[in-house]
């Protein structure tokens, strides 16, 4: 029997496609029209020219990157210890971890103000580097469902358990085997973990704007108040850091220890001789 | 004083009482086997040897050294686990050399070690394989170095060979004891296959629901059972009820036939009834001077078994098995058809419990 063309899917997927990419190249096209009458980067250039752009993005980083740190460092032995020890409790931590889904970021910069403002205890909100640990925290918070649901699924591809106890009982301790066996082994969960947490604390706005901290997302919207070809510009060049973030999530992901970081000829001798 | 000393080791979870009241000594470079079925409590005692289980109460000490309370990492014990458990992210080197790098070797210390263990178990050649690459036989080979190179007091081994299939099973077991005899380790070895354990053992250590039922050489496990489970768990067994025959305590009757046993006995219950155990390979199809005990009855089944035909008849209301070798000049007995079987009195042991 032929197999028929699958018509009706294919025009669905094409309309799906269609939806997707027609306003991305509209943006796109958009972006490139800012000197009058013909087409260039200059939007772009106008982007990379702007002080603010460069202080916001890289505060952002930065900011994103302890997160991902700090994040990490809770996670992993959090998802390790659950995972060993206390395995009934394990739906209580991951509905922990998922409430940031649940309650609006406001929510949370709202209780930071009241917790730790000018009249409280500890008037963190007072000092810039007090507001800088504020926001940080809240970007820790923001990437738990993503950060413990990636190294929580690492941790179930392997046998934490019985490697632990190789380790123990080759006379390795809790930190050490954690640092040398759990940690290197879950890497790659820990890394897509990332990646998704700097995705979305780059572009984030809530709390960045409510704590006043010069952020990339509060830029944005500020951007895109103010001017026109800019932000189509900042739009497209987000949308491919997401997709190279995503990429670089897959390359992490399936790689094999041992394994080249790109896929060239494997040229590692199978075979010492 | 024993190298490794276990006593009166329990353990239980919760309600559960796993292993009740354990005993054993093990000296130095000896290798024990805990041979039985599954849920006996084999592991919990390997775990609790190891310090990855507290026992309920109880002492465990190595080297004269009372080790109940001390971790797991500081115990010196050498752990190879049924499904492998090297390090994914370490190549064959560096899962030798963890225990090593642990303990602060020098470099060039961990080089030497880790090259002697490979020259050990024959894996020079593959020193910078991943485990992904590497075949089951070759993983647990390389798991047995890595528990090795450090230089354990005490090396435990639990089902090791269970993942693997028939071959290599054989062949590495035998490796495995070579290279245990050679660096005269104290070894403790958990399988609940008896052929292995009977090949490999100094010691055989039978258990049954947490207890040690018996513990001896294969030979004295084999050959005198302590109680009917074991005979019946290692080997196979025929298991005749019999009745002591009023005040001579060494006449019996079973299976349709009288006997004078060997010894008198001695687990006759009110009436008179015991149970007689009795090896398959000690029956005979042929009667001669020394087989003084002969059933008689109908031949039920007729198995080939490849070198030998095991043979079941009915034999006054009991099935008795009997293997007779598969020689061309020998035709086997057909169904339905009366036979004799032979054998002497003493391969008939009373069986308690
Ligand atoms: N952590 C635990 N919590 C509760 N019960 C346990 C635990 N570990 C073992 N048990 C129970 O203890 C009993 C003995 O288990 P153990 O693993 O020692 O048996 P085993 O002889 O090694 O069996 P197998 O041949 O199947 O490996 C089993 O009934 C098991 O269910
Ligand atoms: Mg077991």
């Amino acid at each position: 029997m032929m197999k028929r063309f699958p018509l009706y899917p294919m025009l669905a997927a094409l309309l799906g496609a269609t939806f997707f990419i027609l306003p991305l190249v509209a943006t796109f096209y958009f972006s490139l029209k800012m000197t009058r009458g013909e087409l260039g980067f200059a939007a772009y250039q106008s982007v990379f020219n702007s002080a603010a752009f460069l202080k916001t993005i890289s505060y952002s980083t930065v900011a994103s990157l302890v997160a991902i740190l700090i994040g990490a460092i809770i996670v992993v032995p959090t998802a390790y210890w659950v995972r060993l020890k206390l395995p009934k409790l394990r739906p209580v931590v991951e509905f922990i971890s998922l409430l940031p889904l649940i309650l609006p970021p406001v929510v949370l910069v709202f209780g930071y103000i009241r917790l730790f403002g000018s009249n409280s205890w500890m008037p963190l909100t007072t000092s810039t580097l007090g507001t800088d640990v504020l926001l940080v925290m809240g970007y820790v918070v923001l990437s738990m469902p993503y950060m413990f649901r990636a190294v929580d699924n690492g941790m179930a591809a392997i046998d934490i358990s019985t490697l632990s106890e190789a380790a123990q009982s080759l006379g390795a301790s809790r930190v050490r085997t954690i640092v040398s066996v759990i940690f290197p082994n879950v890497r790659a969960a820990i890394i897509s973990g990332a990646f998704l947490t700097f995705s979305i604390s780059l572009g984030e706005f809530v709390l960045a704007s409510l704590l006043n901290r010069p952020a990339f997302g509060p830029y944005l919207v500020q951007l895109g108040q103010d001017r026109a070809y800019e932000p189509a510009a900042l739009a497209i060049m987000s949308f491919g850091f997401t997709w190279c973030c995503m990429a670089l999530m897959q390359v992490f992901a399936t790689r094999k220890p041992g394994q080249r970081w790109l896929p060239f000829p494997n040229s590692r001798p199978a075979t010492r001789t | 004083m024993s190298f490794l000393s276990i006593s009166n080791a329990v353990k239980s979870f919760g309600s559960n009482t796993v292993v009740k009241g354990f005993d054993l000594g093990v000296d130095k470079g000896e290798f024990v086997s805990f041979l039985g079925p599954s849920g006996c409590g084999k592991t919990t005692v390997l775990r609790m040897i190891a310090g990855f289980e507290g026992p309920t109460s109880g002492k465990i000490s190595i080297d004269g050294r009372d080790v109940t309370e001390l971790s797991p990492n500081m115990r010196r014990i050498g752990m190879v686990f049924q499904a492998y458990a090297l390090f994914p992210n370490m190549n064959v080197f560096g899962n030798i050399a963890f225990g090593l790098k642990v303990a602060g070797l020098s470099k060039t210390e961990i080089e030497s070690r880790v090259n002697e263990m490979l020259g050990l178990i024959g894996l020079t050649h593959l020193a910078e394989r991943y485990p992904y690459e590497m075949s089951g036989g070759q993983q647990q080979r390389v798991a047995l170095a890595r528990a090795l190179a450090p230089k354990p007091q005490v090396l435990l081994l639990d089902e090791p060979l269970s993942a693997l299939d028939a071959k290599i099973r054989v062949s590495l077991r035998e490796e495995i004891r070579a290279i245990q005899r050679k660096l005269d380790i104290t070894t403790v070895f958990v399988t609940h296959d008896q052929e292995e354990a009977m090949s490999i053992s100094d010691r055989i250590v039978v258990m049954n629901g947490g207890r040690a039922d018996q513990i001896g050489t294969p030979s004295e496990i084999y050959n005198r059972p302590a109680t009917r489970f074991v005979a019946g768990f290692v080997g196979t067994l025929n298991v005749l009820k019999a009745r002591a025959n009023g005040q001579d305590l060494q006449s019996v009757s079973a299976g349709g036939t009288t006997m004078r046993l060997a010894q008198p006995v001695r687990t006759a219950d009110a009436e008179g009834k015991l149970s007689l155990g009795l090896r398959p390979e000690a029956i005979s199809l042929t009667p001669s001077e020394s087989r003084d005990v002969s059933f008689r009855g109908e031949v039920k089944a007729v198995n080939f078994m490849g070198s030998v035909i095991r043979i079941r008849m009915d034999a006054g209301g009991e099935i008795i098995s009997f293997d007779m070798f598969n020689t061309p000049n020998q035709t086997p007995p057909t169904i339905g058809q009366l036979a004799s079987a032979h054998c002497s009195s003493s391969d008939i042991f009373e069986l308690s419990q």
